[in-house]
């Protein structure tokens, strides 16, 4: 069986022939297109390490068919900065030392980027901490990565006040 | 995984007969499916994807005033619509209280209700299992059973429905809508999961083909908007299925129960609705007592499984502080951790 799937990853299209319909698209991601920003953690949906974002929305890749997205825009971790400029959620998991091991970053932060467009959390920490219970940090760096969302979810909405130097 | 012929049809007509054929599954979302396919707990020859059908994704406000939800609708389009959440806020509470905020993306709501038990012994494929094996027996009845059923199970199956979602749409009479090869029907979702009996593999009374193409609630469930409430105790604050969950709704004049609408969640293979104890709340004082009575009642009927017996004591609990939370009144805002004991009544943070 010869699938065809058409797709926009990080804002250049793609189309790829498929040879086998059980291919995800977190394989079709880090195998066949050689983006292994995005990580294979559980493969289960239960780790958040593969999130990227599908049409705005972040998902889990290892859950989802690749031939089922024909037609979709999808966004990893490679699309979100600008050139040599952070996105804002980068340069904060950096300034609030979000990360240990850094495994499961990508998918925190493609997981970050998709709460603040839903916005539903804000800068409450504990809408946030519920936000994103779907990515587990086995570093456990979490006090460190709300803070980055708190921050970045500020410079985003452009009302970054001065903080004491 | 096994392999499969992969199919896109255009329509739900196709859909239908592309699925008629024997080993044939829907696919939407694929939350569920494609992780019980890769662990081989379920192997498809087919799959029909329809993930994609425009007809399926919209919520409308019907012309008799009720809401129809279509079956690929996401459980987050759903939860955040305003309109829809002003009406049915138990509801949106209950699906915001399950999995993770990207599941919640892509995981719609045919696929919640049709989703399988996550009983442990059933995603083993070394283990005895009557509902992915027929007549193989059960490994869970001798093994680790602490989540199981106290309501509604047999020596052939003690497993539990997990959705949270079905909970709320239970105790207000939601109505589904199905299409198969023989045209449309609607059965009430009360009426749509199967207790195990002998035949723990049939889990609903879906026709083989047959697909879920909407919810329906009714305009008359609106009417306990004000107090509608979701409780669920999970084993961690967040991401995690019940152990146990309550749905309650109330109409409240004067101080008294003019109506009373209650649905239990992780105690049986299907959303249980005490319907001897709705009934009893009625013309009661919106008090503990009355609340505690009827969780008797609701529970009346309960014995373990297994290593669960705290389940029965816990129900009941369950269902006294859900009932109290409605009295109290539906929260303003949906709570930081919706669904969760650990909110204040208001849903305010716990620690401000």
């Amino acid at each position: 069986m010869n699938l065809t799937v058409s797709l926009t990853v990080n804002g250049e299209p793609r189309t790829l022939a498929l040879d086998d319909p059980r291919v995800t698209l977190l394989d079709l991601l880090r195998e066949r297109l050689q983006l292994t920003g995005t990580k294979k953690g559980c493969d289960r949906g239960q780790c958040g390490a593969c999130t990227v974002l599908v049409d705005g929305r972040r998902i889990n890749a290892c859950l989802q068919l690749a031939a089922s997205l024909d037609g979709a825009s999808v966004q990893t971790i490679e699309g979100v900065a600008d050139g040599d400029t952070l996105h804002p959620v980068q340069a904060a998991f950096i300034e609030h030392d979000a990360l240990q091991c850094g495994f499961c970053t990508p998918g925190q932060i493609m997981s970050t980027i998709g709460l603040i467009n839903e916005g539903q959390a804000g800068a409450d920490p504990e809408r946030i901490r519920e936000g994103l219970s779907g990515n587990l940090c086995r570093c456990s760096a979490y006090v460190g990565i709300v803070e980055a969302v708190q921050d970045a979810q500020a410079t985003l909405a452009g009302s970054k006040t001065e903080r004491a130097a | 995984m096994n392999r499969f012929d992969y199919v896109k049809p255009a329509s739900v007509t196709e859909a239908i007969a592309a699925a008629s054929q024997p080993g044939a599954a829907y696919l939407a979302s694929g939350t569920n499916l494609l992780d019980l396919m890769k662990g081989n707990v379920v192997r498809p020859e087919r799959l029909v994807d329809i993930s994609r059908l425009p007809e399926l994704n919209r919520i409308e406000r019907l012309a008799n005033g009720d809401v129809r939800i279509g079956a690929l609708v996401s459980n987050s389009d759903l939860a955040y619509d305003a309109d829809f959440a002003k009406d049915f806020p138990a509801v949106a509470e209950a699906l915001l209280s399950g999995a993770s905020a990207q599941l919640r993306n892509a995981a719609t709501v045919g696929g919640n209700l049709l989703q399988r038990t996550r009983c442990a012994y059933f995603y083993d494929t070394a283990s005895a299992c009557n509902k992915r094996a027929p007549r193989s027996g059960c490994d869970a009845r001798d093994g680790e059973n602490s989540q199981h059923a106290v309501l509604g199970w047999s020596d052939a199956c003690i497993a539990t429905h997990p959705s949270d979602f079905c909970v709320p749409l239970a105790a207000f009479d939601a109505v589904v809508e199905i299409e198969g090869s023989r045209g449309r029907r609607e059965v009430a979702l009360e009426a749509l999961h199967l207790l195990p009996g002998t035949a723990p593999e049939r889990e609903s009374v879906l026709e083989p083909g047959e697909m879920i193409v909407a919810v329906r609630l009714s305009a008359a469930a609106r009417s306990f908007a004000r107090h509608a409430r979701y409780l669920k105790v999970r084993e961690r604050t967040s991401y995690a299925f019940a152990v146990v969950s309550a749905a309650a709704g109330l109409m409240i004049e004067n101080g008294r129960i003019k109506e009373a609408r209650l649905a239990l969640g992780g105690v049986a293979a299907k959303p249980w609705r005490p319907r001897a104890a709705e009934a009893l709340l009625v013309g009661q004082a919106a008090d503990a007592g009355s609340y505690q009575r009827a969780a008797d009642v609701a529970l009346a009927d309960a014995k373990p499984s297994g290593d669960n017996a705290y389940k029965i004591p816990l129900a009941r609990n369950i269902i006294v502080r859900a009932l109290h939370l409605a009295a109290l009144g539906t929260p303003v805002r949906m709570p930081a951790l919706p669904a969760s004991p650990f909110s204040s009544p208001t849903g305010a943070l716990h620690d401000a």
